[in-house]
């Protein structure tokens, strides 16, 4: 699945509307503005690279070895180059990380000067010099077969103009007359979108480079370590809440009942007409009152039915207290982490409670099964569809659970239903 | 109806079976035993064989459904006996397993709350013990709440009568809680054993059948 709004090149690429859309203009605004930088750093190559080249040339083509002064300019020039570059890619990588920004939003961050020796001992920096040689060395050449494909093309269309005024033209074949350039002419029109495709790939090929070149490889380890520590979080937090509801259901809970019969116990001694009967029977409400609220709470914290029966008996309950028939098919086997159990109860509990609530459905179907890793429920029902996460019928907060597990939800509601929920949760640890 | 019932207690929360043990002795039941797990609850039930079994679902040493299924242990041995469980929540697949066991009467499933009504708990313990059957308002409330084929051709009055029917109640105290006359109420159940091809009987028992019938009816089916 591809996002509403592509987030960079190769991904705008893919569509079919690419054309004509502003990425071509995107594409342009990026290829040029290469120019001129891969210009300067190109100069700036060749002040070594063409010396080079003459050296080899003239050693595999004559034979001939290249001279002591040439070697001494070689060798002192490459050393110049490369004691130069990491000063040199520090202010180009910046200016190529917020040109990157035309073909790609995802941010690429910069990292600040870290001072000279650290510049020169950075693997990063390294890959940023790499860049710079690529970006000098590599892509003019490409460029310039991009170039001469354009200007052939260029060629081709406006031949037919061309004939006659100065000459034949010649591409492939010398053309003579208009009626012979036309097919060409059309055959290069043609070929014109097949070009702004190619100056996409060129585009998107380069962005790829200079992404990878130019990322810090740090901040993607930490993203990771990142991620791992807040599934350790979620852990803790969901052991946490079961301490919390045992706690209450087997410290408070039982000794508020036994408070509470106490107080009911009190009042059969106390006579009617007595000054403590009335303030006793208000104590005994209020007692009987906080042991419903406590046993809402504890219920709210996490399920007894999960913890008496597991997740497909609680499932069952659930089902058992809905207002419509609801079937429960569950094909569980092999243990599974306590958040994926919490989730996927709450998954069921609060999609049937907008079963109930929305869908005017007569019939639902819940359906529990594990498949590779991870624990599909699968919530289903025949009412009118239409379910919107943005109206906020409870599925974005559903939605936050499931993420917070490491699970993604999946809804399909077509107006006039049917609705089908679907929650995947990885059950490796 | 034996002058003193004898009851065997298993709650294995101190304060609350002390609590209990009060309660019971106040009314003139007889504790044989007050136990706090489920095995000392099977070995006591056995030897004291007593009138009635009052006892946790959540206990030692599973802490899960321990005392729920030494109940139903019990029933298995002594069909007739008369047990109590008390629960901390609705849970309606308790309610069918125990109403599974024995001979399906003489039963009651109760939200441990029930306790804080002292004379209605203890109307209830007896008439369990005398043979009736007495399931929560909430369990029965939960099922009723739901339209089920059996019962959809009831009128919201019939269904009430049949929530009050379920706890065990009489004709008399049914009138009395609904404010109408007696004659109404048995006109109403006499409709609703219609409805549910439960032909009337004498024994008062049946009439609980209409409630026993559909718990006991798969819940996924």
């Amino acid at each position: 699945m591809t996002p509403e709004h592509p987030r960079h090149l190769a991904e705008a690429l893919r569509r079919r509307s690419w054309l004509i859309s502003a990425w071509p203009w995107r594409t342009l605004a990026y290829l040029t503005s290469t120019v001129p930088i891969s210009g300067v750093l190109a100069g700036g190559l060749l002040v070594i690279g063409a010396p080079l080249l003459a050296a080899v040339n003239a050693l595999l083509l004559h034979g001939r070895p290249p001279g002591i002064a040439l070697l001494l300019f070689l060798a002192l020039g490459s050393l110049f180059l490369l004691a130069l570059a990491p000063i040199v890619s520090f202010p180009v990588a910046a200016i190529e990380r917020w040109r990157l920004r035309l073909v790609d939003s995802r941010p690429l961050p910069a990292s600040p000067w870290p001072g000279l020796v650290a510049r020169y001992r950075s693997a990063a920096t390294w890959r940023e010099v790499a860049y710079l040689f690529w970006l000098g060395g590599f892509a003019p050449v490409a460029y310039w077969v991009f170039l001469l494909l354009v200007l052939l093309d260029l060629g081709m269309v406006t031949s037919p103009w061309l004939v006659g005024d100065a000459g034949p033209v010649v591409i492939w074949r010398p053309i003579e007359t208009t009626g012979e350039a036309i097919p060409y002419a059309i055959v290069a029109v043609l070929l014109l979108p097949v070009l702004c495709y190619l100056a996409g790939l060129l585009a998107a090929a380069q962005a790829a480079v200079a992404r990878w070149a130019l990322a810090w490889p740090v901040d993607a380890t930490a993203l990771r370590e990142v991620a791992r520590s807040r599934t350790r979080l979620v852990g803790a937090y969901e052991a946490e809440r079961r301490r919390i509801e045992r706690d209450l259901h087997d410290g408070a809970q039982p000794r508020l009942t036994s408070l509470t019969l106490q107080l009911g116990l009190a009042r059969l001694d106390v006579p009617e007409d007595s000054p403590a009967a009335r303030p006793l029977a208000v104590a005994h409400d209020q007692a009987r009152g906080l042991m419903v609220m406590l046993r809402q709470l504890v219920h709210g914290i996490r399920p007894q039915s999960l913890t008496d029966l597991g997740l497909a008996g609680a499932v069952r309950e659930l089902a058992d207290a809905a207002t419509i028939p609801v079937t429960v098919h569950a094909d569980l086997h092999g243990e599974m982490p306590e958040i994926v159990e919490t989730t996927a109860y709450f998954v069921v509990s609060e999609a049937l409670g907008n079963v109930d609530r929305h869908a005017r459905a007569t019939r639902a179907e819940v359906r529990l099964t594990r498949a590779g890793g991870d624990l599909v429920v699968e919530v289903s029902d025949n009412g009118h569809g239409g379910a919107d996460p943005a109206r906020g019928t409870g599925l974005t907060g559903l939605a936050d659970r499931v993420a917070a597990a490491d699970g993604r939800l999946l809804l399909a509601s077509p107006p006039g239903g049917p609705t089908l929920v679907r929650v995947e949760l990885p059950c490796r640890r | 109806m034996p002058a003193v019932t004898r009851v065997v207690l298993a709650e294995d929360e101190v304060l609350l079976r002390e609590g209990l043990v009060a309660l019971l002795t106040r009314f003139e039941f007889a504790v044989c035993a007050a136990v706090g797990s489920a095995p000392e609850l099977l070995d006591a039930a056995r030897e004291h064989e007593p009138d009635l079994v009052l006892t946790d679902i959540r206990m030692p040493p599973g802490r899960r459904d321990d005392g729920l299924r030494a109940a139903v242990a019990l029933r298995a041995e002594r069909p007739h006996l008369p047990v109590v469980v008390l629960s901390q929540y609705v849970q309606t697949g308790y309610a069918a397993a125990l109403l599974d066991s024995g001979d399906g009467q003489r039963v009651g499933y109760l939200l441990k709350d029930r306790v804080a009504e002292v004379t209605e708990f203890v109307d209830t313990l007896r008439r369990v013990a005398a043979g009736g059957t007495a399931i929560d308002p909430d369990v029965v409330r939960q099922l009723l709440h739901r339209p089920r084929d059996p019962l959809a051709a009831l009128s919201a009055r019939e269904r009430e009568v049949l929530a009050l029917l379920a706890e065990g109640r009489s004709n008399a105290s049914i009138a009395a809680r609904l404010h109408v006359s007696e004659a109404a109420v048995g006109k109403h159940v006499g409709n609703i054993l219609l409805k549910l091809d439960l032909p009337p009987s004498d024994d008062t028992n049946r009439r609980v059948l209409a409630v026993l019938t559909y718990l006991r009816s798969d819940p996924a089916g």
